[in-house]
């Protein structure tokens, strides 16, 4: 637990004197809404059914960015090394990171929602914390995989490319889950979601897991 | 056994198994000899299953027992699951456009999946391609081999969750069922494109080991 504080200290410290990691998430979510806002014809159907979409496609890959960031800091300066070397078991630093590039991107997300609750004309309301609480299941689920398949795409020679190629397939439940209980969220119609949230929730789990006793093969020397 | 008698049984079994499709199965009522495609279809698309069941298969035991053996295994099941992937996905476009009308309906969960299970082995084999150290290679495509295992349970589960328009499996418990006088041509076309299955899998393997041979040597001359 101690070393886990330790790590999510360390990347807060280094996030909150550079501030690159969540500016650049931010900014990319917020693009890509306003790529949407042109390429979708506005008149024939009903906007709230698409926002959902809308909204993980910005997370998915403002997460991509987030990770891909994430990584870069712990390579630049071979920092990586001193955290193998530190006294913490590998699974502790895999729990550790996780923590980190959660808290990120919730950061980053927290500040995407609202510009998409503008841009989308949805209501101001208790809704609004229903959007939140499916981002949180989402994005611990993304970040579950994320971090571990981040560590593996730093081994290659085509770092950034390859961590979207592997990241994307295998969060597939996890966004189609999160789109699918945003939506009823939106639309007012809650019966049912609570299955999704479960998927969501056992997803998170599983792969938590595994990745907690794979990183040990992942970062050996 | 000769991987050459195995490759005459599966060229036999395909005719056989031709003659039984287009001659002996009556033709369906409602679709009509549209539906001969379901017993190309079918098949295939649980051999892409069974590949990718394989692999996480022989991500596990590489893990385990550090075997080269397993993880040459898995890369010839991602090969062979990125073909037969292809081949459902074709057959079912197909099968689609004269029965629904458009090749893709894209708000098809089962349809997408199926294309999510083949982008997910097309990334395994990157992953393998731009690792140039062999051990390496074999320890972190594994652990991706795994992770890739793990999903399947997940893309399942959504199958039921999120709207499909796809026929229900008629092969699977809960399913429709097939007229009997199907049944013959579609089980032999199953064990068909089993022994193709086999056949290919055992012919790759061997040109697999050859690849890793001449790696070795390459590595051998070069430290000389």
């Amino acid at each position: 637990m101690k070393s886990l504080r330790a790590i999510l200290f360390k990347d807060i410290a280094v996030e909150w004197r550079n501030k690159e990691a969540i500016s650049s998430m931010f900014m990319f979510g917020v693009l890509t809404m306003v790529i949407f806002n042109y390429t979708v014809d506005p008149t024939g159907f009903d906007r709230s059914e698409l926002s959902p979409g809308v909204l993980w496609v910005a997370f998915t890959f403002a997460g991509v960015i987030g990770l891909n960031r994430s990584l870069n800091m712990e390579i630049d300066n071979e920092c990586l090394q001193g955290l193998l070397l530190a006294p913490l078991t590998r699974g502790d630093l895999y729990l550790g990171k996780v923590a980190s590039n959660f808290v990120f991107m919730m950061t980053a997300e927290l500040l995407i929602i609202p510009p998409f609750v503008i841009l989308n004309n949805l209501p101001i309301d208790s809704r609004i914390l229903g959007i939140v609480g499916v981002a949180i299941l989402g994005t611990l689920g993304f970040v579950s995989v994320g971090t571990i398949l981040s560590m593996i795409a730093a081994q290659t020679r085509m770092k950034e490319v390859i961590l979207a190629i592997l990241q994307i397939p295998l969060t597939v439940p996890v966004i189609l889950m999160a789109v699918k209980s945003t939506g009823m969220i939106i639309a007012n119609e809650t019966a049912g979601i609570s299955s999704r949230l479960a998927v969501l929730g056992a997803f998170t789990i599983v792969y938590l897991t595994a990745s907690y006793l794979l990183f040990d093969y992942v970062v050996e020397e | 056994m000769n991987t050459k008698v195995l490759g005459v049984i599966a060229f036999v079994l395909m005719l056989i198994t031709c003659y039984l499709i287009f001659v002996v199965a009556p033709i369906e009522s409602t679709m009509g000899i549209v539906q001969k495609i379901f017993y190309f279809h079918v098949p295939n698309a649980i051999l892409s299953y069974m590949a990718a069941i394989l692999l996480g298969f022989a991500s596990i035991m590489f893990l385990a027992t550090s075997n080269q053996k397993w993880d040459r295994y898995g890369s010839v099941s991602a090969e062979l699951g990125v073909l037969f992937t292809t081949t459902a996905i074709v057959s079912g476009m197909i099968w689609g456009k004269p029965a629904w009308g458009k090749y893709w309906v894209s708000w098809d969960v089962r349809l997408n999946l199926e294309l999510v299970l083949l982008l997910t082995l097309v990334a395994y084999l990157m992953l393998r391609a731009y690792l140039p150290n062999q051990e390496k290679r074999a320890t972190l495509s594994c652990v991706f081999g795994l992770l890739a295992l793990l999903n399947i349970p997940f893309n399942y589960l959504s199958i039921y969750l999120l709207p499909t328009q796809h026929p229900k499996p008629v092969v699977s418990p809960g399913g429709g069922g097939i007229d009997p006088g199907m049944k013959p041509a579609f089980y032999l076309s199953l064990l068909t494109w089993l022994v193709l299955f086999a056949y290919l899998f055992i012919k790759r393997l061997a040109v697999a080991r050859l690849q890793e041979e001449v790696e070795y040597l390459e590595h051998r001359v070069r430290n000389a």
